[in-house]
């Protein structure tokens, strides 16, 4: 880091600069120059993208003309919030929230003993190795990685099929691996850095007392692992349950909120925006219950 | 340490299988666009460079991919500024909801990316404004800010203020301790957060659906194209550039930032 300070050649003259004025009159002046940096970010935050959220629960207020599935904006009515409770939509949100915890399930399962191999098995050097060896498919497209299942799934002709004569083709249950397997660096990483923070003297006391690897897990590893497992569930929590594009592509008949919304956009925006809104409220719980868990501390 | 050698070889196993299925899906893409079968049928029954040489002469994706560089560039222009700002202010001054703003950074990609895109949409609708270039950059900024600001406040946090204050004494005022001290220290945290800004607009797909109209970036295309079953082996050509390209971004920023907090989405 001390390398990028490559100082530049000469430091320039003090002079009365137009810029010299201005830095003293900010100088004096604290609050003005707290919000000569806030007032851009704020503005494009909370004005446009909060006033936006604002907005959506405004239009899921509104009834649709039955003519031109267009939102009747004089109208006002809690019906879209109503519809949610009634007909096809319980399930679809129950399956939603299954598959969003089944994922989370599948990510932590796979992601905790992978992490403690990297962090305390292996040698530290190999370590920074390993990180990249879990970037990689992270920031490889998401789009081509579901595209790439779609090749592995396919029940007619598709690897699986072909190579190993099974697969679960495109169902609620490829759904599922596709997308633990996209959002299992997510869990992965903040384990990573969850297992560099447990010191290792604890592995160590803990063996002189006679414990033996399983007990040490139990009673050592998993308790000061949980605020990092609810940090990187968050994710793939989050990340499941707004997904409509795998769900399309490996999916098969798989119906979610996701493909809901996707469906109503054009035909009924009101109620994509109750749905949109009923998907905040259920995120909102969630982060309520793993803030208790101490996930906001190791995000 | 204290772990028997059957613990730590199925550890080891266990890792190695872990990282089998990470990357078998992207080893299947790279193959398949040397796959001589026009309809790339599994296995591959003769392998081939043609698809990859004759990529440029189809048309398509390389409109799709110029709409994807110019909302990526754009909107990592915008959230490199309201990022770094963002970083400044938060580590710079204590105020009442500053909690709030690291909140606020984060919000746009902790909601599910359907609720960002239907807010965006409907904001859209409502101001007149249509759907295309502009709408897509402004929704690709708002996510893309959290990236920059996380890479920026990171390195902030770890340099020593009295660098800035000996600027100070030495009679610079602070514009020129921020041209000739601040910024050279913290120009490869920008130049990392602006690449994975950059990255993550380039992939980004669900809001993108929400905020288009007309023009298809990259991803929309990809996906249009599969799932119609059409281009098979110009997708696939595609498809593996995008993956081996992928790895550029991954790979600088490790450099730039010394392994650190480079998981930054």
């Amino acid at each position: 880091m001390t390398t990028a300070m490559t100082p530049e050649p000469s430091v320039p003259p003090r002079g009365a600069s137009a810029f010299g004025g201005l830095a003293r009159f900010f100088d004096r002046r604290p609050r003005l120059r707290l919000w000569s940096f806030l007032t851009g970010p704020m503005l494009w935050l909370v004005v446009a993208y909060i006033g936006s959220l604002i907005l959506m629960l405004s239009t899921s207020l509104h009834p649709i003309d039955e003519f031109t599935s267009q939102p009747l904006k004089s109208v006002w009515t809690m019906a879209n919030f109503r519809d949610l409770f009634t007909g096809p939509y319980p399930a679809k949100i129950l399956r939603t929230v299954g598959v969003a915890l089944a994922v989370t399930i599948v990510d932590m399962v796979l992601a905790v003993p992978l992490a403690f191999f990297f962090v305390k098995v292996i040698k530290p050097r190999w370590r920074r190795i390993a990180v990249v060896a879990v970037l990689m498919p992270l920031w490889a497209s998401y789009i081509v990685k579901v595209y790439a299942w779609r090749t592995l799934l396919n029940p007619e002709g598709g690897v699986l099929a072909k190579s190993v004569k099974s697969s679960p083709g495109f169902s609620l249950l490829s759904l599922i691996l596709v997308l633990a397997y996209l959002w299992l660096p997510y869990m992965i990483l903040p384990v990573m850095s969850g297992l560099e923070r447990l010191p290792d003297s604890l592995l160590e006391a803990s063996a002189d007392l006679g414990g033996k690897a399983g007990r040490t897990l139990r009673s050592v590893v998993v308790p000061m692992l949980v605020p990092s497992v609810a940090a990187g569930s968050i994710f793939t929590f989050s990340l499941s349950l707004g997904d409509y594009i795998s769900v399309k592509l490996v999916g098969g008949s798989t119906d979610v909120i996701g493909s809901t919304v996707e469906r109503q956009l054009s035909t009924n925006l009101p109620f994509a925006a109750a749905l949109a809104v009923g998907s905040i409220a259920i995120m909102g719980c969630y982060l309520t219950g793993v803030r208790r868990l101490g996930a906001f501390d190791s995000l | 340490m204290y772990l028997g050698r059957g613990v730590r070889r199925s550890l080891a196993a266990f890792a190695a299988l872990v990282l089998v299925f990470l990357y078998m899906p992207l080893f299947i893409v790279i193959i398949q666009s040397f796959n001589a079968s026009e309809s790339a049928a599994w296995p591959p029954k003769r392998l081939t460079t043609k698809w990859w040489t004759g990529v440029l002469d189809q048309g398509g994706w390389r409109a799709s991919l110029a709409q994807s560089l110019k909302v990526a560039l754009l909107a990592t222009l915008i959230a490199l500024v309201l990022g770094t700002l963002t970083a400044f202010a938060v580590h710079r001054f204590s105020f009442f909801g500053r909690s709030t703003v690291n909140f606020l950074v984060v919000l746009p990609i902790a909601l599910p990316g359907i609720v960002t895109g239907i807010a965006l949409r409907s904001a859209f609708r409502e101001l007149d404004v249509s759907l295309g270039l502009l709408t897509l950059v402004i929704a690709h900024a708002t996510f893309c800010i959290v990236v920059v600001f996380n890479n920026v406040i990171a390195r902030m946090r770890r340099l020593t203020p009295s660098i800035e204050q000996a600027s100070a004494d030495l009679g610079a005022n602070p514009f020129q301790t921020f041209r000739y001290v601040t910024f050279p220290m913290i120009r490869t945290a920008l130049l990392a957060g602006a690449l994975l800004a950059f990255a993550l607009s380039f992939d980004e797909i669900v809001v993108t659906t929400f905020t288009n109209q007309g023009r298809d970036t990259l991803p929309q295309w990809i996906l249009d194209n599969v799932f119609r079953g059409k281009n098979v082996t110009t997708v696939n050509v595609v498809a593996a550039g995008v993956v081996l390209l992928s790895a550029v971004p991954v790979w600088a920023v490790q450099r730039l930032t010394d392994g650190g907090n480079s998981s930054g989405r």
